[in-house]
Order: structure tokens, then sequence, then C-alpha cells
């Protein structure tokens, strides 16, 4: 009785991500997707034209009465140092989506490199690289991130960004390359080596557009790797205390007590945003895996795997 | 025999890299122990006595990089990880792990397991009732909680169940300290009762990892064949989803546990934070903040260690448990 549900409802889900074109308006009926498409968006609103939703212009500055209660002028009340809490919020979507969109389209593009060369040279070179990506793999990324971070000095943004690149595209990169591989030996490959293709229009044309939606899901992983990795590295103290950002709100809560001292909202909201700003990257990203997993078997193999990623956090 | 030797030489070559990250690093970057040292000191010792302090533990500065390195080496091997340069001056350093290790494999250990197992159980059902009321809210929900920053679920938790409640339950350090230690009833009582937050927010973030991969395997399973068979002999439906589903649906899961049982020993940093729970990641974090090299030094070595040995055992287990892995390789 399961196995018929089970199937009907997988088919369902398939047909229409099988037709041309069918695959986005499909996202578009996911409910999942579309909550997730819109948080998004909604940051990327705040992040280009913070001064639709505040009148401050500089979130730092001290100029206001310390620790207020949330009230007209101060939708979330204002910190013990004087500043205003939405204000800060607001502001503070950029850095957070900088560092998504950075790091993760970074490591997404490194981890295409490496898996790609590597399962479609194969022999010395795959060993290599298939070495060096197990190794990053294991090593505990975030005590390193810590430890990179206070030797390069207060991490600025770019120190951050360099961090999680380095760390965060090893997964990725496992993924693709036992993607690719399988692909090496289908037919259209074969044929296109048989018509005497360069190499590198093969991989262009012929494998990458192959590897696409594996290569979203990526991004969308590696984009909430980065985002919830930095918010933490911030939340120690290990980022810029001056800077912008939910991290460093945090930060600043904790080292003011904010939650013992009456104040949850300061520590709370900055939280509740990075929170949101991960949940929808994850929404997206299993609404990606809902529609395209059985049309394509392999992608579920490697959702099993996905598991990995969540366990080498702090 | 060909995978076992493949997955040795890695685990070999992979610990090799960790070392020479380890010793790299501070030797790269801005900033020495002498000076750090020195600050520590509060410029009460001559560079002299500086050094040679540094040179007790293996920071020779002046000595060729190929000798330090190698001694580096040795030593790590041996035990010889020197004493810490932190808050903690001069205390040998495998005697300052020896007091975190326990609370954080008892802490984050326990709280992985009861993840895994809950999550696996709960997993297991909701796709057996695929379509049914708990499989359509289950996913939407732990998509979102296995999303959320481990540090501001453990702020929520502290809100509610400590500051709004007038403290229901502690949230700080691992035991009452007017306590004195031992196997009382008392203390025990004190240590559980000071974990029940930590553990309960290394659980909300962990099991819907679990929750998912589990759900989705068994879906992938309940559509094989031998499902279909066990059905067509009448077997119960709960031996069926036990017995066959649920038992070839968790093997792919094994794997990932035992990473997760290597990552328990680098602790949970940030819920180790916030709840001042003094195990290793804490630790860490101290070390870091007070520019202890030594002690930054091994336990980045232990941790990448505990992670690699779980990876190999099970390696060794999945070629003695699963007959396909032994033909492949």
């Amino acid at each position: 009785m399961s196995i018929v549900t089970a199937t009907v409802t997988a088919e369902t889900v398939a047909v229409p991500a099988r037709r041309r074109g069918g695959f986005w308006h499909s996202l578009a009926r996911n409910p999942k997707a579309v909550v997730g498409v819109v948080i998004f968006l909604l940051f990327t609103v705040m992040a280009v034209w913070p001064g639709l939703f505040t009148s401050v212009s500089d979130p730092n500055a001290l100029e206001f009465m310390p620790s207020e209660q949330p009230s007209g002028d101060h939708l979330l009340g204002t910190t013990a140092l004087g500043q205003d809490i939405w204000a800060q919020l607001v502001f503070g979507a950029r850095q957070s989506l900088v560092i998504a969109v950075v790091a993760g389209g970074c490591a997404t593009v490194l981890s295409v490199l490496v898996g790609v060369t590597a399962a479609y040279l194969g022999g010395i070179v795959d060993d290599i690289l298939s070495l060096l990506t197990n190794a990053i793999l294991v090593i505990p990324a975030f005590p390193l991130i810590i430890i990179f971070a206070k030797y390069a000095g207060q991490g600025g943004l770019p120190v951050i960004l360099a961090v999680l690149v380095f760390t965060g595209w090893s997964y990725g990169a496992n993924q693709l390359r036992a993607q690719a591989l399988s692909l090496r030996s289908r037919d259209f490959l074969e044929a296109a080596r048989v018509r005497g293709e360069r190499r590198s229009y093969i991989i262009l044309a012929e494998v990458l557009p192959n590897l696409a939606s594996l290569i979203v899901a990526n991004f969308l992983g590696a984009a909430l790797y980065s985002v919830l990795t930095a918010a933490g590295l911030q939340f120690l103290g290990l980022g810029d205390p001056n800077s912008v950002s939910w991290g460093t709100m945090l930060y600043w809560s904790q080292n003011q007590q904010a939650l013992q001292t009456g104040m949850p909202l300061w520590s709370i909201a900055p939280g509740l945003c990075v929170a949101l700003l991960g949940a929808s990257f994850a929404l997206v990203n299993y609404a990606f895996d809902e529609i395209s997993s059985p049309a394509l078997r392999p992608v579920r193999r490697h959702r099993v795997r996905r598991s990995r990623q969540r366990t080498d956090r702090g | 025999m060909r995978y076992l030797v493949r997955r040795l030489g890695f685990f070999v070559l992979t610990l090799w890299a960790a070392l020479t990250l380890n010793f790299f690093i501070p030797r790269l970057m801005p900033g020495s122990p002498v000076d750090a040292l020195r600050t520590r000191t509060h410029n009460r010792l001559s560079q002299d006595a500086l050094e040679q302090l540094l040179a007790s533990f293996g920071f020779k500065p002046n000595a060729n990089l190929l000798q330090q390195y190698l001694d580096y080496l040795g030593d790590m091997f041996t035990g010889h990880w020197g004493v810490s340069i932190g808050a903690s001056l001069g205390q040998p350093i495998t005697q300052i792990i020896a007091q975190a290790l326990p609370w954080t494999v008892g802490l984050v250990g326990v709280a992985t397991v009861i993840a895994f197992v809950l999550g696996t159980l709960i997993g297991a059902v909701a796709g057996w009732r695929r379509g049914g009321v708990l499989d359509s809210i289950l996913p939407t929900v732990f998509v979102i909680t296995s999303a959320l920053p481990y540090f501001w679920v453990a702020l929520l938790l502290i809100l509610f169940f400590s500051v709004w409640t007038g403290g229901w339950l502690p949230h700080d350090f691992n035991y009452d300290s007017t306590i004195v230690p031992g196997w009382t009833p008392e203390f025990i009582g004190s240590v559980l009762v000071h974990a029940i937050l930590p553990a309960a927010t290394i659980i909300v973030t962990a099991v819907g990892g679990w929750i998912l991969t589990m759900r989705n395997n068994m879906i992938a399973t309940l559509s094989e064949d031998y499902v279909r068979m066990a059905r067509a002999k009448g077997l119960s439906d709960w031996k069926i989803m036990t017995g066959y589903a649920a038992r070839n649906a968790i093997l792919p899961n094994l794997s990932g546990f035992a990473m997760s049982l290597g990552f328990v020993v680098s602790g949970a940093i940030l819920v180790e934070y916030v709840f001042n729970y003094p195990g290793l990641g804490y630790l860490l974090y101290n070390a870091v903040q007070n520019t202890d090299y030594p002690l930054m030094q091994v336990l980045f070595l232990l941790f990448t260690a505990a992670v690699l040995v779980a990876v190999l055992i099970c390696d060794f287990a999945i070629v003695a448990l699963d007959p396909r892995a032994r033909a492949t390789s």
C-alpha cells in the first residue's frame, strides 16, 4: 500500500520536472521554495536600500539614549551603548548577504574546478585531488577557522571570506566529482569525443550543463554554511568588532549581558535574522531536491551524504 | 585488502597534513609566541628566560626550521605536549586536557547519540507513513531547525528556561560550584541539571538532519523489490518496517554517524562558549583568546585525530558488514 503511494507521489513530482521550462514552473509552485525566495529577496532589498527601512544613517553611532525599550521612535529599542537596534539589523543585512554570495560563490567555483578536473582527467591527477579534497573534508573546520582568524588578527571581511572558502569547497568537490564520474561513460560524451571536439568544449558545453542542478544545490549549501559560520565567528568576537553585521551585534549583546539585563531583543533579533537567511537557503535547497530527486537517481544518494556537512560545525 | 591499505594510507597522509598545517600556521602568521608570552608575564621575564621557556615546548625560534619541524613531529607522537602559556601558565597540557575531556565526551557525546537515535526513529516512522500528517509537516519544520545557528538556539533556551522563569534551569558552568565534587547524589544531580540546556541545544539543531536523511532513505528503500516480497509473504507491517526497510535505510547514515562521533571531541565550541561549559571546545576558545600556542596546537591535533580514527573504524566496519564493499575493493 505504501509502495503505491510512494511511487505515485514520486511520479507526480517528476513528470513536470522533465518538461522543458517545467522545472522553474514547479519551483514556483513549491511552497518551500517560494517562502525561501521571498525571504532572500526581502533581505536583498534591505541590503541594497537600507534607507527604505530606517531613517538612521550611521547605525553604529552612539546617538540615542541607551537601553530604551521598544517604542515608536525605536521599533526594537536601543542597545546598552545607545544605538538603534532596528537600524543595525537593517544595515547588517548587507554584510551577511555579501558573505553568503561571495564565499558561497567562490567555494562553489573552486569545488567545480577541482571536482570536474579530477573526474575528467582521472589517473594520478584524480588521486591527488581526491586525497586533498578528503583531507580538507575531515579536518575539523570550525576550530581551524577560529585559529586562522586569531592568527590573522581581528578578522576583517577579507580574512573571514578567505577562511570560509578554504574550508567550504571540499564537500561540493566530492559530490561533483562523483556526479561527473558517472557522466563520463555516457554516450553523448563519447559521441562528442568521436566528433573530435576539444576537451574545453566538452567540459564547458557538455559536462557542466548536466551538473547545473547539483552546482546550484552546492552553492545554496555553501552559502548556508558561510552565513552560519561567519555569524558564529563574529559572535565569539573574532570578527571586526566595529563592523555592522548581525554576528557583531550578537557579540556586543553577549558582551553586555543583554539577556540578563532585560534586553532580550538585542540578542534575539539579530540571531533570528541569521536563522531566517539560513532557513531561506535551506528551504530552496530542499525544494530543489524534492523537484529533481525522483528523475535523477544519483541526487538521492548525494542527499544522503549531505548529512555529513552538518556534523562538522562547532 | 587493497581497500584497507588505501584507507590506512589516507589516514596517515591526512594526519601528517594536519600536523604540518598545525606547525606552519603559527609560524607564517603575524604575531609571535614570544610577544604573546611577554604580555602574559607582564614584561617581568628577560628575553633569555622567555626563549628558554618557549624552548621547553618546542618553540626554538633560532633553530633550523627543518630541525624544529622534526622535533615537533616527534614530540606530538610521544606525548611531550609541553606546558600552557595561557591562563594556566606552566600547567602541563596533558593535565589540562584530561580535566576537560570527560565533560565534552559526556555532554556532546551523549547529546549526539540521543539526536541520532531520536532522528532515526522519527525519520523511519515518517518515511513509513508517507503522506501522513507527520510526513507532511516534518520536512519543513526540520529543514528550518537544521539551518538554525547553534548559539542562537542556546540563547533562546536560556531566555525561556532560565531568565524568564527565574532560574528554573542553570545556564552557567558544569555543576553548582558550592557542591563538593564526588560520587554523591547531590553532585550527580547538579551535573545532570546543568547539562540539560546545552544538551537540548545540540539535540534540537542536530536531530533535523538525521530525520530528513532517514526519511528519504526509507522512501527509497520502500520501493525496493525485497520489501515488495516481504509484503507478498504476508509479513506484519511492523516486521517489514523494522526488519526490512529501516534496517537497510539506516546503512548510509552510519558513516555520517561515525564521523559525527569523531567530531564529538572537538566539542560544540559555540554551545560550550554560551554555557561556559568547561569542555575541550571552550578550552580551545580560551586558548585562542590567550594566544596559548602550545595548547591550541595540541587541541587541534586531537580534534583531527579523533575524526580520522572514527572514519578509519567506520571504513573497517563497512568492510566487515557489507559484502559489496569487499567485492568492489
